[in-house]
């Protein structure tokens, strides 16, 4: 189909912040914060316990303690982390200090001083009287445990999803089309299969971080490397107990996010300070408190049953999850459905019935949050590996079995939500590639042995029907344009995304527009960057906002040329009246406004999708397996990407690079244990190892565009799909060089080594 | 204890406590760029340049720096701008939070070994970590920069 020419969008514009940024400018919180009290918290040493008493007299005696703040000093009306839009589904469970302390790493008081080393004596010297509880550390045995991590009458759950603090239970899912039981017994072969996933910490390179004054007004000001400040406004008015029209949150430049930021994981405690001080105060979580006490990815377990028939035709799916909240259920019941709602559907082509259950089970372990991918991640690396056993059982060629079952354009989808697949391009990705030549196995004859391995993937674009994007368009008085935005920029670009979708609209350089983002006193309301939804839902509010800009320019300019406004058309940034040829610039018009003018040169839109059309990429894996060590190599990483119309393409390819190394890091070498006391073990970046470039291998990113008829310039989203298909990859590339499927990520050299090939 | 350091060619005297590091210090005296990322000596995000070799300036002492040179990318400006701009052609300055300890590296990469070959450049970099980038967009804005400067050099030579 014939495009039209941009000239903005499709064109691979700089980042608007790329020079300040590699440059080194001040632009962080704690950059260009000023000097404020530093908040230190002191953390629970066990993962179930009650405070039996806590004596803070020598704490508060050493020079430079401000104050030290224990659970008694804490409103008793509970809240929650997760930044979420109503109908907000995370249980209120938390305080801002509690009692009950739930995993290693609770807080049990915050400390105020003035300097980092009395902060730090104030910590030791803070003496705890620990009723010591038995904890509940494995999430298998959570559910209806007679040990309960939320005893308490308090706890709330907003609408029926299925939560039961009595039982453990943070909420409970339940999904199904067709008779699954009948197609299953009716299917020549089944697979019954389980897996398991780990708590990947996002490791974002700037952790956790908080600063918070009074302003001029007195009021609570919040400057905090988060993802979603609106979010966060409401949620420490619920947890201090004041009006949101006494809080501003604002973000500066954000040192990465990958959805951690979409939890107030570090807001409450200066807030809290502040508010008792009247001072400003800053918190700096340390890298071992962001890998201990942070917002990792859900820990689950996933069960899948598989039905097909000898031709491979994939007939029958049941996935059942089973997923580890941790201490408190940030976003435990939104990450549980996306493991069926986005792994099922892909085999919509031939499937007949499915069903999907998930429980999120509270444990005395770190809470886990929101992390790109967002349980589609652990779903598809479940259901892709257990349809790559199917090829391998069957002797089919991996490709060829999918193109019988998969997802074609135009087809409803039962397993998310009945939408229909208006863009979608996922057979063309899987055509792309030179399957044949990588497909067989090659031994070196070095004790190295090469293989190859393929997994699919889809996400959606924002939360249908929920997710709400708005933008203000202002024109300058030079003739330029201010984009206020209330999405946050964490590096993904979508400050210039939006950018280049403005300079489209309004015919005008990227160079003439600026962005300003995001402050909940000036931004326009939009509910955060989250869930792949900027580009998608916060885009097209910017393509309804120029429309509405237009009109009024027009209006304006109207008054200028003494004439009906529609005589007038917008084009080529000139006001037009087609009839006479008059023409009226943008700086006269800017002018006009502000003189003797009764109409703002400026317009706000706001929009909501009622779908959320899912991006498609298939990934093919490469690998270097030595048999003698264990140790697997990524040679070669190859993905075809389906996200639309790609807005600007280096930054979409970053983004599927930047993903791909997660899904590397987490298959291969990035992993969580605990001691029996439900410890951490791997608490820095020593022992929790992210891949550094030496272990990514090539990577070759292609994108097959369809055209997304409901989202902007016809694009989807990119943020969260590009890390789900190196797990199912790379595992199917270890079984064809090693013939073992592994179920458990990570695989370690020694799980390689010890594992025992299956009848 | 008193030190004397030439912080990015001026000559900061300052008292300082015997077991700061010089992170802080540098932080202290307006030098932002510098960024902790880990505290373990793990990330490479703190890289400032000692007497003109990259040091992890979370695990140096200002003690130790008394006495010597010490450049910060505040005080390298002109020499990072050779080359940043090929870096964000790729759009892989992402979040930016690791950019000044992997900008500094560079820098002292290009001193050591101006015409690097893919494999010097990995493995010199090795240890300046990123979790945007998936790190193949920085490696493509160096391979342009090395590329575009030879190009420049055939047409002036």
């Amino acid at each position: 189909m014939d495009r039209p020419e941009y000239q903005s969008v499709g064109k691979s514009v700089r980042k608007k912040d790329a020079l300040q940024l590699l440059l080194g400018k001040p632009v962080y919180t704690e950059d260009i914060t000023p000097d404020a009290l530093v908040v230190k918290l002191l953390r629970s040493p066990h993962a179930n316990a009650l405070v039996e008493s806590i004596d803070v007299t020598r704490a508060k005696k050493i020079p430079g303690v401000v104050d030290v703040y224990t659970w008694e000093d804490v409103p008793d009306q509970r809240f929650s982390n997760a930044g979420q839009t109503y109908p907000e589904t995370s249980p209120y469970d938390r305080l801002i200090l509690d009692r009950q302390l739930r995993f290693v790493g609770d807080v049990v008081a915050i400390v105020a001083a003035e300097t980092q080393e009395a902060a730090d004596k104030a910590l030791s010297r803070i003496k705890v009287t620990y009723q010591v509880l038995e904890p509940v550390l494995d999430f298998r045995t959570a559910k209806d445990n007679p040990v309960l991590v939320h005893p308490e009458d308090n706890w709330h759950l907003f609408g029926d999803l299925g939560g039961d603090n009595k039982r453990n239970l943070v909420s409970a899912t339940a999904d199904a089309d067709g008779d699954v039981e009948a197609v299953l017994a009716d299917c020549d072969i089944v697979l019954e299969r389980a897996y398991h996933t780990k708590a990947y910490n996002q490791a974002m390179m700037e952790t956790f971080r908080t600063f918070t004054q009074l302003d001029r007004y007195g009021r609570l000001h919040v400057i905090s490397s988060t993802q979603i400040v609106f979010h966060v406004r409401r949620i420490l008015s619920h947890a201090l107990g004041i009006p949101k029209s006494r809080i501003r949150v604002e973000k500066p430049r954000i040192g990465g996010g990958f959805g951690a930021k979409q939890t107030a994981v570090s807001e409450v405690y200066p807030a809290f300070v502040t508010m008792k001080t009247g001072r400003p105060a800053l918190c700096v979580f340390t890298r071992e408190e962001a890998q201990t006490c942070g917002s990792p990815r859900h820990e689950m377990e996933i069960k899948v049953r598989l039905g097909a028939n000898k031709d491979g035709r994939i007939r029958a799916l049941d996935v059942a999850t089973l997923s580890n909240s941790g201490a408190y259920g940030e976003h435990g019941w939104a990450t549980s459905g996306l493991t069926g709602h986005k792994s099922i559907p892909l085999y919509t082509g031939s499937l007949e019935a499915f069903k999907f259950t998930a429980d999120v089970v509270y444990t005395n372990m770190q809470p886990s949050g929101a992390y790109r991918g967002f349980g589609a991640t652990q779903g598809q690396f479940a259901v892709e590996t257990t349809v790559n056993e199917l090829a391998e059982k069957l002797g089919m060629d991996p490709i060829e079995l999918r193109d019988k079952s998969m997802l074609h354009e135009g087809m409803a989808m039962p397993a998310y939500y009945g939408e229909v697949a208006n863009s979608c391009a996922l057979d063309r990705c899987a055509e792309l590639f030179d399957w044949e030549s990588k497909y067989p196995v090659r031994d070196m004859g070095n004790g190295k042995v090469r293989a190859a391995g393929v997994g699919m993937s889809m996400q959606g674009s924002g939360i249908s029907g929920i997710d709400t994007g708005s933008v203000t368009i202002r024109l300058n008085d030079d003739g330029s344009y201010m984009l206020a935005i209330g999405a946050a920029d964490m590096g993904t670009g979508c400050d210039t995304i939006l950018a280049q979708m403005v300079a489209e609209h309004m015919d005008c350089p990227v160079e003439n527009v600026s962005v300003f983002g995001a402050d909940t006193d000036a931004s326009p309301y939009d509910s955060g960057s989250y869930a792949s939804s900027t580009t998608y839902v916060t885009g097209m509010a910017v393509e309804k906002a120029c429309a509405q800009l237009k009109e009024r320019l027009c209006s304006i300019a109207a008054d200028l040329l003494d004439c009906d406004p529609a005589e007038l058309a917008f084009e080529e940034g000139y006001v037009r009246r087609e009839a006479t040829g008059q023409e009226v610039s943008l700086t006269e018009i800017a002018v006009k406004s502000q003189c003797n003018n009764r109409q703002p040169a400026e317009a706000t839109a706001m929009h909501s999708s009622p779908v959320s059309p899912p991006p498609f990429m298939v990934g093919m894996a490469e690998i270097e397996l030595d048999r003698e060590t264990g140790v697997v190599e990524v040679l070669d990483f190859t993905a075809v990407v389906d996200c639309g119309i790609p807005i600007n393409p280096a930054l979409a390819r970053i983004q599927a690079e930047g993903g791909i190394v997660q899904g590397i890091g987490h298959t291969l070498m990035e992993d969580v244990t605990r001691t029996p006391e439900g410890r951490i073990r791997e608490s820095s970046f020593f022992t929790y190892r992210i891949p550094t470039r030496l272990d990514t291998g090539h990577l070759r990113v292609e994108f097959e565009n369809s055209y997304e008829p409901t989202g902007p310039f016809g694009a989807k989203s990119i943020g969260e799909i590009v890390i789900n298909t190196p797990a199912p990859a790379i595992t199917h590339a270890i079984y064809r060089a090693t013939g073992v499927w592994h179920r458990e990520l990570p695989i370690l050299p020694e799980h390689i080594l010890l594992a025992k090939p299956e009848d | 204890m008193e030190v004397k350091i030439k912080l990015n060619g001026t000559l900061v005297s300052d008292d300082v406590p015997a077991d700061m590091l010089l992170i802080d210090f540098v932080r202290a005296h307006g030098c932002y760029s510098v960024k902790r990322g880990c505290e373990t000596s793990s990330c490479g995000l703190c890289t400032v340049l000692m007497d003109d070799q990259p040091v992890l300036s979370c695990s140096t002492l200002v003690a130790r720096a008394d006495g010597r040179s010490v450049y910060t990318l505040e005080g390298l400006q002109a020499e990072a701008s050779e080359f940043v701009g090929f870096i964000a052609d790729q759009g892989a300055d992402q979040c930016g939070f690791c950019n000044p300890g992997f900008v500094m590296n560079t820098i002292a990469l290009l001193r050591e070994n101006p015409d690097p070959t893919d494999e010097e450049i990995l493995a010199y970099l090795s240890g300046n970590l990123c979790r945007c980038s998936g790190y193949a967009g920085q490696q493509r804005g160096i391979r342009a920069f090395l590329d575009s400067r030879k190009a420049g050099e055939v047409q002036h030579g």
